[in-house]
Formats: C-alpha cells, structure tokens, sequence
C-alpha cells in the first residue's frame, strides 16, 4: 500500500463530482464518457456541447501540469496488441451495458439507479478477476 | 454559447479531477483491482468521493425543475435489467482490467500519453463508432 495516495484521491473525486453536477445543473446531461462520445453520431442530436466537453476533459489535465508536471507522468501496464483488444472491449461493453465507470458508477449510482449499481459491482468483479488471471497466466 | 462554455467548464473540471486522482495513469487502476498483491485502494476514495457529492448535487439541482440553460433534464429512465446490460458491463470490466484505462481517463490522457493513448481511444472510438452505426441499421 505504498502508493495509497488517499487525499488526492478524495480531492480528485469531489472535482469529478462537481463536474458531474455541473453538467447537470448547466446543460441537463448525465456525464457518462462512453454516452457523450456514443452520441457524437447520434442522428438529430446537437453535437456542440459534446464536443465542448472533450475539449475540456482533454485540456484539463495540462492545467494540473502548470502546477505539477509530474503528475501527468503515467505507465500502461500493456501495450501493443493487448492493448488494442482491451480498447474494443471497453468500447463493445460500454455500449451494450450503456455506461462507463462515470456514467454508471458515479451518475447513475448517485441517481440509486438499479442498473448502475448492477454494473458497477459487474464491472468491478470482472476487472478484479481479470487482473487476477492476468498475473495466474502471467505467472508474475 | 452558454452550453459550450459550460460544457467546456465541465469537461476541464472533469479532466483535472481525473488528474489529480490519478485515475489518469493505468498502473494506478491496475493496483486497484489487483487485490491480491500489493493493494492500492486510492480509487475507492476516488469513487467514494465523486459519488457522495454528486448523490448531494443532483439532489440540490433537481430541487430546480429546469437546467439553467436548456428546457429539460435529460436523465436515464430505464429500470429494467437485461443480459445486455450485464454482458456489457461484464465486457468493459475485462477491457479495463486488461489495459486499466476506461473511456474518461484515456480520452483525457490523449495530449500527454503519448502512441498508448491514441491507439486506445482511437480503437475504442471506432469500436463505438460502428456498433452505433450497426444498432442504428437493425
């Protein structure tokens, strides 16, 4: 537990959280990534706001760099191949399940909705099982 | 005009928090879920955070009966459970726990992740892209 980072972490959730609420209190939308981004050919739908929304979820990791850079230093565990299959899953699942970690796991749970509750605990135990075969076949 | 600039808003609150959490850097997600091993339970925190301020939130939003600027509240009705819903909940769990990115944090990691992150969010939007496209035509 040598990286339990808990006040950043709350930090960051409580801004995610504000983010969320904003989104609802401004424009009335649930802020579940996988939603936004599936709806940008949705048919009849104004694209704008989505497409203001990824600016910012893109331009507001630099404006935590000015104060840190070191905290845009990231690894990924896979790369190539592994990566690419991990990358169609999450978007098939999101799809068929009709959320992300966002949209079910933080909007849809704090809206006690049943099918987010049902997907977080779904997509939670498979992740930990997943990362759990990952090292059993890794052998790590 | 409004709608952009708070959208804009909304989206770079969304993408600092996500940095500050860290739930930006995969091998931070991977020693999450890996609880066998040397066990980081940050992104509870995370989770825990983001949720009760927005359960607190929305119930104070929706003491409003309008948005401020648009005319309703767009907000999920369905209470149904399905496979669909399970399967795909499922799917996306093994995605994530295989690469440790879910779609927020890999979109917001794309101007500093360098090769990883455009190939992730690149496969990821296409792979949505089409099955809207394919859902759309059955």
């Amino acid at each position: 537990m040598e990286n339990f980072s808990p006040i950043s972490a709350s930090i960051g959730g409580a801004m995610i959280g504000l983010a969320a609420v904003w989104l609802m209190a401004s424009v009335g939308r649930i802020a579940g990534i996988s939603g936004i981004l599936g709806g940008m050919i949705q048919k009849n739908d104004n694209k704008a706001w989505r497409l203001s929304f990824f600016i910012g979820l893109i331009i507001g990791p630099q404006f935590m760099a000015a104060i840190d850079p070191r905290i845009l230093t990231i690894e990924f565990p896979v790369e190539g191949p592994f990566l690419i299959i991990g990358a169609i899953l999450v978007g098939i699942g999101t799809q068929l399940g009709n959320g992300c970690t966002s949209g079910h796991g933080i909007c849809g749970n704090a809206l006690s909705s049943r099918r987010s509750i049902l997907a977080t605990i779904t997509f939670m135990t498979t992740g930990i099982v997943t990362v759990l075969l990952t090292k059993v076949i890794g052998g790590v | 005009m409004k709608i952009s600039v708070s959208c804009l808003l909304a989206g770079i609150l969304f993408g600092c928090g996500l940095t500050v959490s860290q739930m930006i850097n995969p091998a931070k997600v991977i020693s999450f879920l890996d609880i066998s091993g040397n066990w980081d339970p940050s992104l509870a925190f995370v989770m825990g955070a983001a949720l009760t301020v927005t359960f607190i939130g929305y119930r104070t939003v929706f003491n409003r009966k309008l948005p401020l600027f648009v005319d309703k509240f767009q907000v999920p009705a369905r209470k149904d459970i399905d496979t669909k819903l399970i399967l795909g909940a499922s799917v996306f769990g093994i995605g994530w726990g295989i690469t440790g990115l879910c779609p927020g944090p890999a979109i917001a990691s794309i101007s500093f992740g360098g090769n990883n992150s455009i190939i992730f969010v690149t496969t990821m939007t296409t792979t949505i892209f089409v099955y809207r496209y394919i859902n759309s035509k059955v």
